[in-house]
């Protein structure tokens, strides 16, 4: 109850600051909040919700999981190998520090302009390096003595990478799966700038350019919106599967 | 009675950053099936060394092991480990049950099999209660009882011990001791065990292999001549017991000073 009131405390104070503040405004491009919410119901109906909204979030996942899935396949390889490790690690480095938008004109090159190709790699070249990093990370701190114990035990292939070295990296894959998220977010958005007509992102553009200021600040609060309930849905299967390493931080910190 | 672990000329030097490290020199015992054994060595004698070659975690730079008839090269089927580092050697993110039935579902048993195994091996060190909690959740000792029991549940010919109850306290440490003497007894299983602590190496043994420090040779093999039945108030304080602590003991100050047979 306390939390709750304090989470929301905060965010109800500045949406009646902006209320107030902007309640008088005649100025075109800051609207008053009140025309805002009024426009909201009008802007995001059906089919902008089903022609915008749902293909970007479409996008989002594909390229999300997609760099989830790649990202923890290379990791667990690169992580497991020192000489693998040592070979990649220049490379990953300077590609990570390639920011993913200035890639956005190439990849249109390879995969064209307006299609899903383009935008679901660009989101998935994105997040797949926090992913990929944390992932090299958690597998290469794994314990030894757990390591050893999975060799004595005569442990199979599938049974060590799946019960022990993924396993113990998963609380780095999710700390790396967090960071490309909200990477993710603004890359389904970046995606959308070049060239594409429809998607939530280029429907905010097309209103910045159409001069419906209003509808424009409708699509970034549905934008912000979106991001805390996909951080909540983060959250959610994090709390769930990752239940062992917060009982397993509290002992250690309780002796 | 047939030789279950033969260790002949063992020898294992280390080499890395430019030099070489000669930590077991030549060892050479033999485990009889179904016998208890300890090994006592001063610190640094390459205790856990030698427990690794023979677990096959580690490869020998010289000689021969070979456990039910065929040599170690790579961690062998019948042979089960507990590790000193209990908190390091359970997975914290299976529950105690699950932690002791991971092995056997690499080993290839089938459910029923598994469970009644699983039940069995918890029962008998005591943590039938604690199936479902994480490693996390349980002391220290209950921790290594749990390594225990997934140990025995494997149904090793070979059970090794490595420094298992350093890590915990002294109360702890005498009931988690009568535990390892009892399933012993119980189960016909032969046990290498590894310690730093004289007392425990005779309280626990049939034989005390007392090493020299480095580069490793066995300096003595003591045969413990106490009964069967043991506990920790009346061998402790016999006689006989007190006898063959002093020896060991001496032994291990001889191991210091740089003596060897």
């Amino acid at each position: 109850m306390r939390r709750a009131l304090l989470a929301l405390a905060l965010p109800l104070v500045l949406l009646a600051a902006w209320w107030v503040a902007s309640a008088g405004s005649t100025s075109f491009f800051w609207p008053p909040l009140r025309t805002i919410v009024e426009a909201f119901p009008h802007t995001w109906t059906a089919d902008p919700l089903v022609n915008d909204v749902l293909p970007s979030l479409a996008r989002l996942a594909i390229g999300y999981l997609a760099a989830v899935g790649i990202g923890v396949a290379l990791g667990g390889a690169i992580g497991a190998s020192r000489t693998l490790r040592e070979l990649c690690e220049p490379v990953l480095e300077f590609l990570r520090a390639v920011p993913p938008p200035v890639l956005i004109p190439v990849i249109a090159l390879f995969a064209g302009y307006t299609g899903w190709t383009s935008k679901i790699i660009t989101i998935a070249l994105g997040c797949v390096w926090p992913i990929l990093l944390n992932t090299i990370e958690g597998v290469r701190s794994l314990d030894e003595v757990l390591r050893d114990t999975a060799r004595s035990y005569r442990f199979g292939r599938g049974a060590t990478l799946w019960h022990v070295v993924l396993r113990g990296a998963s609380p780095r894959i999710a700390t790396g799966a967090r960071q490309a998220l909200s990477i993710g977010v603004i890359l389904m958005v970046i995606s959308e700038l070049f060239g594409a007509d429809r998607g939530l992102g280029a429907a905010v553009v097309q209103f910045q350019r159409g001069f419906a200021i209003p509808q424009m600040w409708t699509g970034i609060i549905l934008l912000g919106l979106i991001g805390v309930a996909l951080s909540g849905l983060f959250r959610l299967v994090e709390h769930r599967t990752l239940a062992w390493y917060r009982g397993l931080r509290q002992a250690e910190r309780g002796a | 009675m047939t030789v279950i672990l033969d260790v002949d000329g063992l020898a294992k030097t280390y080499t890395g950053h430019g030099r070489e490290v000669e930590a077991i020199r030549d060892l050479t015992f033999q485990i009889h099936q179904g016998e208890m054994v300890c090994i006592v060595g001063p610190s640094g004698a390459g205790k856990t060394t030698l427990l690794r070659c023979i677990a096959g975690l580690l490869s020998s730079s010289a000689g021969k092991i070979v456990l039910d008839g065929s040599p170690v090269t790579q961690p062998p089927p019948g042979m089960a480990v507990v590790f000193q580092e209990y908190g390091r050697s359970l997975f914290p993110w299976l529950t105690v049950r699950k932690n002791v039935e991971l092995p056997l579902r690499e080993k290839g048993l089938g459910k029923a099999d598994r469970a009644a195994r699983v039940d069995a091996a918890l029962e008998a060190v005591g943590l039938s209660e604690s199936a479902d909690a994480h490693p996390w959740q349980l002391s220290g000792g209950m921790q290594q009882r749990v390594a225990i029991a997934r140990a025995i549940a494997y149904e090793p010919s070979v059970l090794l011990m490595d420094e298992p109850f350093a890590a915990v306290d002294a109360q702890t440490r005498a009931d988690l001791e009568d535990l390892v003497r009892r399933l012993w007894l119980q189960l016909g299983v032969t046990v290498l065990f590894v310690t730093h602590d004289i007392d425990e190496s005779v309280y626990l043994g049939q034989r005390v292999l007392v090493l020299s420090n480095r580069p490793t040779v066995v300096l003595e093999d003591v045969r413990v001549d106490l009964p069967a039945e043991r506990d920790q108030l009346g061998t402790r304080s016999s006689a006989r017991f007190a006898e063959l602590r002093s020896h060991v003991y001496e032994l291990i100050q001889l191991a210091k000073k740089g003596h060897r047979p």
